[in-house]
């Protein structure tokens, strides 16, 4: 369960809409079942009626900004994760400040509907939290089925980077603190592989990639007009994993070109309908950089000038990366 | 040498203002090098971008070597800091993905080291040679 | 009807393999389970639903057409299809069954289309009762069975045996391959199995989802509704939907110039792209409500229109368990039809 309740959430959106502060507001919507959230704009008071706030509420509301400020002025409800998205996106400059008025939400971890069907089993009718324990109803069980929270997180609330918020106009809650998380292990555990293991662990996971471009399309930091995958002149332009080579070369693309800028917000993980830990590769990069041009994390705070775009002339020669972590090869 | 010995291709990226020249020189030079080394001349090493190594490797290549002026002495006064960097990055990334680190490099070659250039053009191709064929960023339909 | 054990399955997997190839559901270690072909050692997966579809061993993501090759004056052309082995397909769903029928007639009205009609020839379609439908499901509505499943043999589980009935003469042609590992059998424990899940579907909350206000003739009556825009406006534009979905057959040709020839492939293509369609005068569908719209019209208008009323959606639910921001078809129809079926 999340400690800020729904009806501070609202509350607040009913002020700056009849205030007319704001004109719409960018929150999350309820569906057909307590678990299927969407994001959605709401664009009155009456339309709040909808409006959910809960375990299910992962989705990262930042990139929305770009498009719906070009229209209103928008209140955004922001967890501590989607502020540095926030922040990311106006160091591009991708829409104005003054268009957002950003509220941090405090966030106790969102939950994972896929871990949850995995524990509770399939046919879940209701999902109800309370404090620690999700209350699942199933069509096969008569008795509702009890899940430890903690069990059923998502994998980047699990190795939550922080509780604190990078941007916000106001705060529902006390500022959070940065947690300490160990979210760079399962990066160290494929380093400490063999690279044929290596080789083996990502043709297995890449080979499940449908090309549906899900992990592009939700991440705040690939915002191009036009995408080098979508261009038919680019000459990299595909619509399908033909070979696993094409399947490399996207994820390699992807995830590089948000080298930097990438802060880490697990979104392209959390949407991959395939399951592939697609954070791992993002997180390959930040950990290398981390180490070679000191500790940056994207979007901490506005303007800031990422490693990819800066040097100095003492930097480590491309040659000397596996200096030290010649195991085998 | 046999006639069906593996020759790896190799595709070195050289700039136009330093390692291209250093190209040259080993060619007035008559400095031996692999003819299987296939130069494509960029404006700075910082016009590489890393699309452009996966594709030299999806069309066969065996191996690919950026080649650029020495820190400091960039005609643009910085573009090889910026390609330190990303080629880093990038170098670290295939290897995560498991591709052999030694099919990759950059070598700082200026315009008077036409020695240098045909030294590390042999001794690469040797390496990638050693690695044998590129089969994990390997293209099959480029190979028909 | 013929009857085997469960206990046999593996033999009889074994016995189909040494004739054929054998795709089956397999359990994934995510949890999820795919369409895997039978070695030794495979189980049947007892999920629902796989994450793509049976679509793609028809009808696969790529699939190669021909290959250009200049030589000197001339230009070569090669046919460079694959040769399909015969195969059989077991464990799909109703559903699955139905978006067989769907991509047939796309596929095989004239212009027929040979790559996928000799996959179908060439492919036995062993369906597989549902036990334990989940609340994502929706069949239902679209007069699906999900009890007596078509295909070339229908197949019943029961918690101790497995029920075989022919549908088809190559179905009948299946069972002669197995007939030695089953038995004739009058099959009333398959009423039991079906009276047990039939109490499911009547739970099921998505059964009565609006499908009659939608169906050919409503284009006019839908087209400009205002709900369109808030629908779409969470929608990535990515392709999720359009891949995971059974019935969904649009398909860019491509050419891939390999350097020494150019391979003409085709691979399929979602119409939440922004480049989907994309002609010389640039698009049509420029905006995402566009695209978002042309889904939804499609499957439940256009088709319908064209074919007589038969919906392009089977009620699989594989879209509302795989959009990476919840925005699905039942969602659509409910907004504009309706929160119940009228």
């Amino acid at each position: 369960m999340q400690k800020m309740t729904r009806e501070a959430l609202l509350e607040k959106a009913r002020e700056l809409l009849s205030s007319g502060k704001v004109s719409a507001v960018l929150g999350w919507k309820k569906g057909e079942f307590d678990y299927d959230v969407t994001p959605a704009v709401f664009d009155s008071v009456d339309a709040l009626e909808d409006f959910v706030w809960g375990d299910f509420c992962g989705a990262n509301l930042s990139k929305y900004l770009i498009k719906e400020t070009k229209k209103h002025r928008v209140l955004v409800f922001l967890k501590p994760c989607d502020t540095y998205s926030m922040n990311q996106l106006l160091t591009e400059h991708r829409f104005e400040r003054e268009q957002v008025h950003a509220v941090g939400v405090p966030c106790d971890g969102m939950a994972d509907i896929n871990l949850l069907r995995r524990k509770a089993g399939e046919g879940i009718v209701s999902v109800d939290s309370i404090g620690e324990e999700i209350k699942v109803e199933t069509l096969y069980s008569d008795e509702p089925v009890i899940i430890d929270r903690r069990e059923v997180l998502l994998e980047r609330c699990v190795n939550c980077k922080s509780k604190k918020h990078a941007a916000f106009d106001e705060l529902l809650s006390d500022a959070g603190e940065d947690s300490s998380s160990d979210r760079f292990q399962d990066v160290e555990k494929l380093e400490s592989m063999t690279p044929d293991e290596r080789f083996e662990f990502w043709q297995n996971e890449l080979s499940r990639c449908i090309r549906c471009n899900a992990c592009r399309d939700v991440c705040p930091a690939c915002t191009c007009e036009t995408c080098v995958f979508n261009n038919p002149s680019s000459g990299a332009e595909n619509k399908a994993p033909v070979n696993s080579f094409e399947e490399q070369m996207f994820h390699i693309i992807r995830a590089f070109h948000v080298a930097g800028r990438c802060t880490d917000c697990g979104e392209c993980a959390r949407v991959c309908p395939e399951h592939i830990p697609l954070h791992l590769i993002n997180r390959k990069i930040i950990k290398d950089m981390n180490a070679f041009y000191g500790v940056f994390q994207a979007g901490a705070e506005v303007g800031a000038k990422s490693p990819l775009l800066d040097y100095t002339v003492s930097d480590i020669e491309p040659g000397a990366v596996f200096d030290g972590r010649d195991h085998d090869a | 040498m046999p006639i069906n010995e593996y020759k790896p291709l190799i595709v070195a990226f050289c700039c136009n203002w330093c390692s291209y020249a250093g190209a040259d020189l080993a060619g007035n030079n008559r400095a031996n090098y692999p003819c299987d080394v296939k130069i494509i001349r960029v404006p700075c090493s910082c016009r590489v971008n890393p699309m452009f190594i996966l594709k030299a490797f999806q069309r066969g290549a065996d191996g690919v070597i950026l080649c650029g002026c020495h820190p400091g002495d960039c005609h643009y006064t910085s573009g090889n800091y910026f390609t330190r960097r990303r080629m880093a990055v990038l170098f670290s990334l295939l290897d995560f993905f498991g591709i052999e680190r030694e099919r990759t490099r950059v070598e700082w070659i200026s315009a008077a080291e036409g020695a240098k250039f045909a030294a590390t053009m042999n001794e690469f191709t040797k390496t990638v040679a050693a690695l044998g064929e590129n089969r994990r960023l390997e293209d099959l339909r480029c190979k028909k | 009807m013929r009857k085997c054990a469960l206990s046999k399955l593996p033999d009889v997997f074994e016995k189909i393999a040494s004739e054929m190839t054998l795709f089956l559901p397999v359990d994934r270690e995510d949890g999820r389970a795919e369409y895997q072909q039978w070695v030794p050692g495979k189980a049947l997966s007892d999920a629902l639903t796989t994450v793509k579809s049976p679509k793609d061993l028809f009808f696969p993501q790529t699939e190669d057409l021909m290959r250009f090759k200049v030589e000197g004056k001339k230009i070569a052309i090669d046919d460079i299809r694959e040769d399909v082995e015969p195969f059989a397909v077991f464990g799909v769903r109703a559903c699955d069954v139905r978006s067989l029928d769907i991509l047939d007639r796309v596929f095989l009205t004239e212009p027929r289309d040979s790559y996928y009609a000799e996959k179908r020839e060439k492919g036995v379609v062993v369906s597989l009762s549902c036990e334990k439908p989940a609340e994502t499901c929706f069949c239902t509505a679209f007069g699906i069975d999900p009890l007596t499943s078509a295909g070339d043999v229908a197949v019943w589980k029961t918690e101790t045996a497995l029920f075989f009935k022919a549908n088809t003469e190559k179905g009948g042609a299946f069972l002669k391959i197995i007939e030695e590992l089953t038995e004739d059998t009058a099959g009333e424990e398959v009423e039991a199995v079906k009276a047990k899940t039939e109490k499911i579907l009547q739970k099921l909350p998505l059964r009565d989802v609006p499908v009659n206000a939608f169906g050919g003739g409503k284009t006019q009556a839908l087209f400009d509704r205002p709900e369109w825009d808030t629908l779409s406006e969470s929608c990535l534009g990515c392709g999720t939907c359009t891949f995971v979905c059974p019935t969904c057959q649009c398909y860019d040709i491509k050419d891939f110039s390999a350097g020494n020839a150019v391979i003409r492939y085709r691979c399929w293509d979602s119409c939440m792209y922004s480049e989907f369609t994309k002609m010389a005068h640039g698009n049509n569908r420029v905006t995402q409500k566009e695209r978002f719209r042309q889904r939804f019209m499609h499957k439940l208008v256009y088709f319908p229109e064209n074919h007589d009323g038969l919906f392009s959606c089977v009620g699989c639910g594989r879209c509302l368990r795989s959009c990476p921001v919840s925005m699905n078809i039942v969602k659509v129809m409910r907004k504009i039809g309706g929160k119940h079926n009228a």
